[in-house]
C-alpha cells in the first residue's frame, strides 16, 4: 500500500550547507524531473489546453491557426450518440468486470491462503501467468478460442450446448471480453490479495473459532473488515485498469458488431487516427474525469467507515 | 493454520467462555479437514486448467497448418507438426526486425529507469531538501494517470520534435516512470541511515556515497525494478501503435495487431505463432523470476 514517509523533521534555518544540500539533491533529481516535465506533466496540462481549441491535424505546421472554442468539444462529445455509447460499454466493463475479477481473485487467495499446503506455488504460478503476458497477443489467441467453432464452444459442445459466434453477436461481444479480462487479471489481485490475509491476526479467527463462529461468519466478520483497505486498493487499481480498455476491443473486435464493444479509450484512439486532435483531448479527458470520480466513489465505499 | 495449537494467544474471555466446546467439537471439527480440502484441489486445479488453457491452445495451434485449425470438430494435438508458420514468420514477415526493435526499445527503457529512478528515489528517501514534498507529491500524482490521456499531446510533441517513427521516439516518453521513482524511493527508506553517516565520516560526497555505498545495497530492488519497466516496455502497445508508422520501427505487439486484421488474419496457426514469440519468453522468464515479481509488488502494491 502507498504509504507516505514520516514528515522530515524541521529543518534548522537555511544555512549554506543546507543550500549546498539542497543543490546536491536537486542535481540527483534533475534528470528524472526533466523528462517528466517534458514527457508527463506537460502533455497533461497540454492536453487539458488543447481540448479546448480546435486543433486538428493541420494545424500542426501552423499553430497560430488553432482557436479558442471553450467548452465545444465537450459539448459535441456528449451528442454524440457513439461516444455515449462507448461511455455506457465501457461502465458495464468496470461494473461487472471489476466485482467479478475481485471475487474470483479473493477466493483463490482464499483456497491458497488457508485450504491447501501442498503446490501452492504451482497454482499461484499458474494463476499468475496470464498478468505477465501482451494483451496483445492473447487477445489474438482468445479471438480464435471464441470462434463459432473454436475451442470454448467445442468444450461447450460436450455438455450439448451449441455456443454463439460470441465476437459477432451485440449480445455476447462485451460479455467475451470481459470473460477475457478477468482471466487476465484474477493473478493480480490474487497476489495482493495473500499480502493482505498475511495482515488479518490470526488470533481473531481462533478466538472466533473457539467462540463456535463458522467458516462464513468468520470471513465476513473478521477477514473482510480486517481486509477493508487491500479490497479498496484492489478496487481502485483494477478500476483504473478497466476504465481504460483499449487492446481488447482493439484486436478482437475493432469496437464491433455495431459499436457494441466499443470502448472509451478506443473512440479516443479513432478520434486521433481522424486527425481531429483537441476533440480526441476532450475525450480522453472526460475518461480521466470518470477515473478519478470511480476512485473517490470507492474511496468513499470502502473506505473508513466513520 | 494451526488451529487451536495456539490456545495461549486467545484472549482469556474468549478461551474461559468456550473452554469446554473447544476441546470436544472445537479439536474435531477443526483440526483435520480432510474433505474440503480434497475438493479444493479439484476446484483449484479445474481454474488451473482454464488459466493456463489459452496458452497451451496458443503453443499448440502455433504448430498446426490452417488446415487443420479450420476443421471442426478441431483436434486438440497437431497430426502433422509442422513450423512452416515460424519460418513464414521469420520470413516473409518481419519478425525478426520487430523482436529487435522490442528488445532495443526495452533495453533503453529499463536502463533509463534504473538511472534516474534510482537517483531521484535516492534524493527522495535519504536526502533533506527544499522542494522535497513537493517533488513527492508530483510523483505521486501521476502515478496512475492513463496513457490516453497524454498520448495526444505527447504525439503532437514528438511531430514536432521530428522524431515520429524512431527509436528516440519510441523510448523518449518512457525513460522515467513515477512507479519506479516509487519503487526506489519505498526500497531505499528501509536502508539504515548510519551506512550514510559513515560513509559520510569517511570523507564519500554524496554522490559517491550513493554509487558506493547506497546503490549496491539496491540489488533486489533494481531486480524488481528491471523486470517490471522491460515487461511493461514488452507488452506496451498504444504507444508504439502510435508512433512507430513504418514496418521497420514496429514492435512486436504493434506488429502482431496490425498483421492479425490483414491479409494474415484468417492464417491462424501464423497468428498463434506470432503470440507465441511475444508470450513465451516472457512467461520463461516469469516462472524462472517469480519471486521478484512478488517482490514489486509487495514493494509498490502495483503489478
Amino acid at each position: 500500500m502507498v504509504a507516505l514517509a514520516p514528515q522530515a523533521p524541521a529543518r534548522p534555518r537555511a544555512s549554506r550547507r543546507s543550500r549546498h544540500a539542497t543543490l546536491v539533491a536537486w542535481g540527483f533529481a534533475a534528470p528524472f524531473l526533466i523528462l517528466f516535465l517534458v514527457f508527463m506533466a506537460g502533455p497533461i496540462v497540454a492536453s487539458l489546453m488543447m481540448s479546448f481549441t480546435d486543433l486538428t491535424t493541420r494545424d500542426l505546421q501552423t499553430p497560430f491557426n488553432v482557436n479558442f472554442v471553450g467548452l465545444e468539444n465537450y459539448a459535441e462529445l456528449f451528442v454524440d450518440p457513439r461516444f455515449v455509447r462507448s461511455l455506457l460499454n465501457t461502465a458495464v466493463f468496470v461494473i461487472v468486470g471489476v466485482p467479478l475479477t475481485m471475487a474470483l481473485a479473493l477466493a483463490v487467495a482464499l483456497a491458497l491462503n488457508t485450504g491447501i499446503a501442498k503446490f501452492r506455488t504451482v497454482f499461484r504460478v499458474g494463476y499468475y501467468a496470464p498478468v505477465v503476458t501482451s494483451i496483445v497477443a492473447i487477445a489474438i489467441v482468445w479471438r480464435f478460442i471464441l470462434q463459432p467453432d473454436g475451442l470454448l464452444n467445442a468444450f461447450l459442445g460436450w455438455f450439448g450446448i451449441a455456443g454463439p459466434d460470441w465476437l459477432q453477436s451485440t449480445t455476447w461481444a462485451l460479455p467475451s471480453l470481459i470473460l477475457m479480462a478477468v482471466w487476465r487479471n484474477i493473478g493480480t489481485l490474487m497476489v495482493i490479495f495473500l499480502a493482505g490475509l498475511q495482515g488479518v491476526p490470526k488470533e481473531h479467527h481462533e478466538a472466533a473459532m473457539v467462540d463456535g463462529a463458522n467458516a462464513f461468519q468468520r470471513f465476513g466478520n473478521i477477514t473482510i473488515p480486517a481486509m477493508r483497505p487491500t479490497l479498496l486498493f484492489a478496487a481502485v487499481i483494477t478500476g483504473i485498469g478497466f476504465l481504460q480498455f483499449f487492446e481488447e476491443p482493439f484486436v478482437m473486435t475493432r469496437g464491433g458488431p455495431l459499436d457494441a464493444t466499443l470502448s472509451a479509450a478506443m473512440y479516443t484512439f479513432n478520434q486521433f487516427g481522424f486527425g481531429n486532435y483537441s476533440y480526441a483531448s476532450a475525450a480522453s479527458y472526460v475518461l480521466f474525469l470518470a477515473i478519478v470520480a470511480l476512485s473517490l466513489i470507492q474511496f468513499r465505499l470502502l473506505g473508513k467507515k466513520d | 493454520m494451526s488451529a487451536i495449537a495456539k490456545d495461549t494467544q486467545v484472549p482469556d474471555a474468549a478461551r474461559n467462555a468456550a473452554s469446554a466446546r473447544s476441546t470436544t467439537t472445537g479439536t474435531r471439527g477443526r483440526r483435520r479437514r480432510p474433505r474440503p480440502r480434497r475438493w479444493l484441489y479439484v476446484v483449484l486445479t479445474l481454474g488451473l486448467v482454464a488459466m493456463v488453457m489459452p496458452f497451451v491452445w496458443m503453443i499448440l495451434g502455433s504448430f498446426k497448418t490452417t488446415a487443420e485449425i479450420r476443421q471442426y470438430p478441431t483436434n486438440f494435438w497437431p497430426i502433422e507438426p509442422t513450423v512452416e508458420n515460424y519460418a513464414q514468420l521469420f520470413g516473409r514477415l518481419d519478425f525478426a526486425t520487430f523482436f529487435t526493435n522490442s528488445i532495443i526499445v526495452a533495453v533503453f527503457v529499463t536502463l533509463g529507469n534504473i538511472v534516474f529512478s534510482s537517483m531521484v528515489g535516492y534524493a527522495l528517501a535519504k536526502l533533506e531538501f527544499r522542494g522535497k514534498k513537493l517533488l513527492f507529491v508530483l510523483v505521486l500524482g501521476t502515478l496512475m494517470v492513463p496513457g490516453v490521456v497524454t498520448f495526444v499531446p505527447l504525439f503532437v510533441l514528438t511531430a514536432n520534435l521530428g522524431l515520429v517513427n524512431s527509436y528516440p521516439g519510441l523510448i523518449l516518453p518512457f525513460l522515467i516512470t513515477p512507479l519506479g521513482v516509487f519503487l526506489m524511493r519505498q526500497f531505499m527508506l528501509s536502508l539504515p541511515d548510519d551506512i550514510i553517516e559513515a560513509a559520510r565520516i569517511d570523507g564519500a560526497g554524496e554522490w559517491r556515497t550513493f554509487l558506493s555505498v547506497i546503490m549496491p545495497l539496491c540489488g533486489p530492488a533494481v531486480a524488481t525494478l528491471t523486470i517490471l519497466t522491460f515487461l511493461g516496455s514488452w507488452n506496451n502497445f498504444l504507444w508504439p501503435l502510435v508512433v512507430a508508422t513504418s514496418e521497420d520501427k514496429y514492435t512486436l505487439p504493434v506488429a502482431l495487431a496490425l498483421y492479425s486484421v490483414g491479409q494474415n488474419a484468417a492464417q491462424y496457426g501464423l497468428m498463434m505463432a506470432g503470440a507465441v514469440v511475444v508470450v513465451v519468453p516472457v512467461l520463461l522468464i516469469f516462472v524462472v523470476l517469480q519471486r521478484y515479481f512478488v517482490q514489486g509488488i509487495a514493494l509498490t502494491g502495483i503489478k
